[in-house]
């Protein structure tokens, strides 16, 4: 297991850590809130059809904080830069929760360097009268358990002896996600509005009981963004990438098989 | 004298089935005309006590609770304006940064200023964190912003316009104040906190030179941060700061006897801190609010933070000082001859407390005690010595 190497890069002076492996076409794999916990089974599998990136975003985990970052704007104009200087065509964006609003930011911005977006229970938008769970105001061990169907994976993170590093880390990425999503909780008013800039082909991945971004967002991205498709993962909460690999992974494949191979 | 008009009516059960008092208490349980009638008593209360001479009648601002129904300072403050002659009017504080435009707070504040002929003390907080889930406002801005806006308002108080406010987070085209303050060139600045050493930093400062208030906290901590203060003016900044310059908080029961007063404020006291001030740790401190040091430092006593306070420990602690007049004279002066503050805040109404007791507790607090903590200066200050002392 973890075939991946891992170090930091420099994109226009500011400091990437980045967890790479595998080869094929390009995926890049943009985080959630609460960080990557690394190189877990379904990178792993995801790696074995593509050379797989899953970068630290500046302010969270082993990157560095750069003066600029002020706001997802900020963020999704960094990745272009990210894009641009690895030199990288048709990559395969995939973006989870606060990754995947950020993934729609980079999309509608500019698709050229993009062969497919996956949204995974992503954040970015408002459906009125159904927002986002305040995971600002949630204790933090009481959110564990809501982003979860199968307690045993919350049990397994309460119960984790934390390093000083990774306690730093951790408080490190919730202010991160503070900064980004306080206000407007989590979403861009303005997104809406933009999302046919979207032209690659989209897949909108849910799990069907997440409890963070009601599934009734996954039906919303599949409505506004032209020519989507939307996949349930059963008995999954907010990651199904981590809860429910198999069928994630068969999921991503699949899609990327028939429609931007 | 200071006030923090609580909702003292609220339903204390159905309080429980809630979390704490703030933000997402329903306000289905505040009652409009009890409001009505409590707010009239508070202002009452504060006035009563400039007629009695203390030197001065301090409110403050919170937002979306029962633990004080003072969205806006500012009102109550313009309320006492006219109703007293010679005391000092503080907000302690108004949170500026929270608004998106703190100007007009500052038109305010100079108002007030201008109406009293230079009464008014004028408070700069962040706001706690609870603040920053009512207003919607960004909890890991609130120290650039708190900055920002206290560089924009003291401009516009003290340089003439129109110039133009280019800021990162506000950008005003025509600063350009009518009416500028009575006082020149801008009323006192108090910075009230619970104990930041940012704060205090910022406010020792040689170009600021602020008052720092800290609000109630165990004697030890008092000493820690107030000591902190002249200590960061003297190896930090070159100066030995003026007692002026440094204020305690405390609430403060006086009654016939040390046994009576206890019996007399213990429910209500413990109501304050248990009922409506108690806050979850991330309401208390969401996300970006401290700096990872402070964040750090607090987590590690998160436990010990969460409520279940008794009167006992509270008085031993010296958080509260509630007593016979004699004991809250000996204890107010043995603080000061341990800190030197220039200045001390009484909280004379407390949770609960009911009128009448809060009434005795002005007028004893006027009439026994005030006449004698009033003459302490620094001849009664030990001086400053790095390593506080325990409160007896």
């Amino acid at each position: 297991m973890a075939d991946c190497t891992e170090s930091k890069i420099d994109i226009r002076g500011t400091g990437v850590h980045l967890r790479r492996g595998g080869s094929g076409e390009p995926m890049l794999f943009l985080h959630g809130a609460s960080g990557v916990a690394g190189w877990i089974p379904t990178f792993q599998a995801l790696s074995e059809s593509h050379d797989l990136m899953v970068p630290d975003h500046p302010t969270y985990g082993l990157s560095d904080e750069p003066e600029w970052l002020d706001s997802m704007d900020d963020l999704a104009m960094f990745y272009l830069d990210f894009l641009d200087q690895m030199d990288l065509e048709g990559v395969h964006l995939v973006g989870n929760s606060l990754g995947g609003w950020l993934a729609m930011e980079i999309a509608v911005r500019n698709c050229t360097r993009l062969k497919s977006l996956t949204l995974v229970g992503a954040a970015g938008i408002r459906i009125a009268g159904k927002p986002i769970a305040d995971i600002f105001m949630m204790d933090p061990d009481d959110l564990v358990r809501e982003i979860f169907v199968d307690q045993s994976y919350a049990d397994n993170i309460l119960n984790m002896e934390l390093t000083e590093e990774q306690l730093d880390v951790q408080i490190r990425n919730r202010v991160a996600t503070a900064r980004l999503g306080w206000q407007p909780r989590l979403f861009n008013p303005n997104l809406r509005k933009w999302l046919h800039r979207i032209t690659v082909p989209t897949h909108v991945i849910w799990g069907d009981t997440d409890k963070i971004v009601d599934p009734a967002y996954a039906a919303e991205f599949g409505r506004i963004i032209a020519g989507s498709e939307v996949t349930m993962i059963e008995e999954a909460g907010h990651l199904p990438h981590v809860e429910k690999s198999e069928p994630f992974v068969k999921a991503v494949s699949g899609f990327i098989q028939a429609k931007a191979a | 004298m200071f006030h923090l008009m609580p909702y003292a009516a609220l339903d204390m059960e159905e309080r429980d089935r809630h979390p704490s008092a703030w933000v997402t208490l329903p306000n289905s349980l505040y009652n409009p005309k009890i409001g009505h009638q409590l707010y009239n008593r508070y202002l009452d209360e504060l006035e009563l006590a400039a007629e009695l001479g203390f030197d001065g009648v301090a409110v403050n601002e919170h937002h979306q609770n029962a633990y004080g129904l003072m969205p806006s300072p500012v009102v109550m403050a313009s309320s006492l304006a006219r109703r007293t002659e010679n005391c000092k009017l503080a907000i302690l504080g108004n949170a500026f940064a929270l608004r998106e435009h703190p100007l007009t707070l500052a038109e305010e504040h100079a108002m007030i200023d201008c109406i009293t002929g230079g009464r008014l003390i004028t408070g700069f907080v962040r706001g706690i964190g609870a603040e920053f889930y009512s207003l919607a406002a960004n909890p890991t801005l609130s120290h650039e912003r708190h900055v920002e806006a206290h560089d924009l308002i003291i401009r516009a108080w003290t340089e003439t316009g129109p110039f133009a406010f280019e800021g990162k987070h506000y950008h005003f085209e025509y600063v350009n104040m009518w009416p500028r303050p009575y006082q020149d060139p801008h009323p006192p600045i108090w910075c009230p906190s619970l104990g930041s050493s940012e704060t205090i930093e910022w406010a020792a400062h040689p170009d600021r030179k602020y008052v720092y208030a800290q609000n109630y906290s165990a004697f030890t901590n008092v000493c820690k941060f107030l000591d902190q203060y002249r200590e960061v003016a003297e190896t930090q900044y070159g100066y030995a700061a003026s007692s002026d310059q440094i204020a305690w908080t405390a609430p403060v029961y006086v009654a016939e006897t040390d046994e009576q007063a206890v019996a007399e404020a213990t429910e209500h006291m413990e109501t304050l801190f248990n009922k409506f001030l108690y806050l979850p740790f991330e309401k208390l401190f969401p996300s970006g609010y401290l700096s990872m040091q402070s964040y750090k430092r607090v987590a590690a006593h998160k436990k010990n933070i969460m409520g279940g306070a008794k009167m006992e420990t509270l008085m031993e602690t010296g958080v509260v000082i509630v007593g016979s007049p004699e004991t809250v004279r000996r204890k107010i002066a043995e603080c000061h001859e341990v800190l030197g503050f220039g200045t001390f805040v009484a909280l004379l109404h407390f949770g609960t407390l009911p009128a009448d007791m809060t009434e005795k507790n002005i007028r004893l607090f006027a009439e026994e005690v005030l006449p004698a903590i009033r003459p302490l200066s620094d001849r009664e200050y030990r001086g400053f010595e790095p390593a506080p002392a325990v409160a007896k």
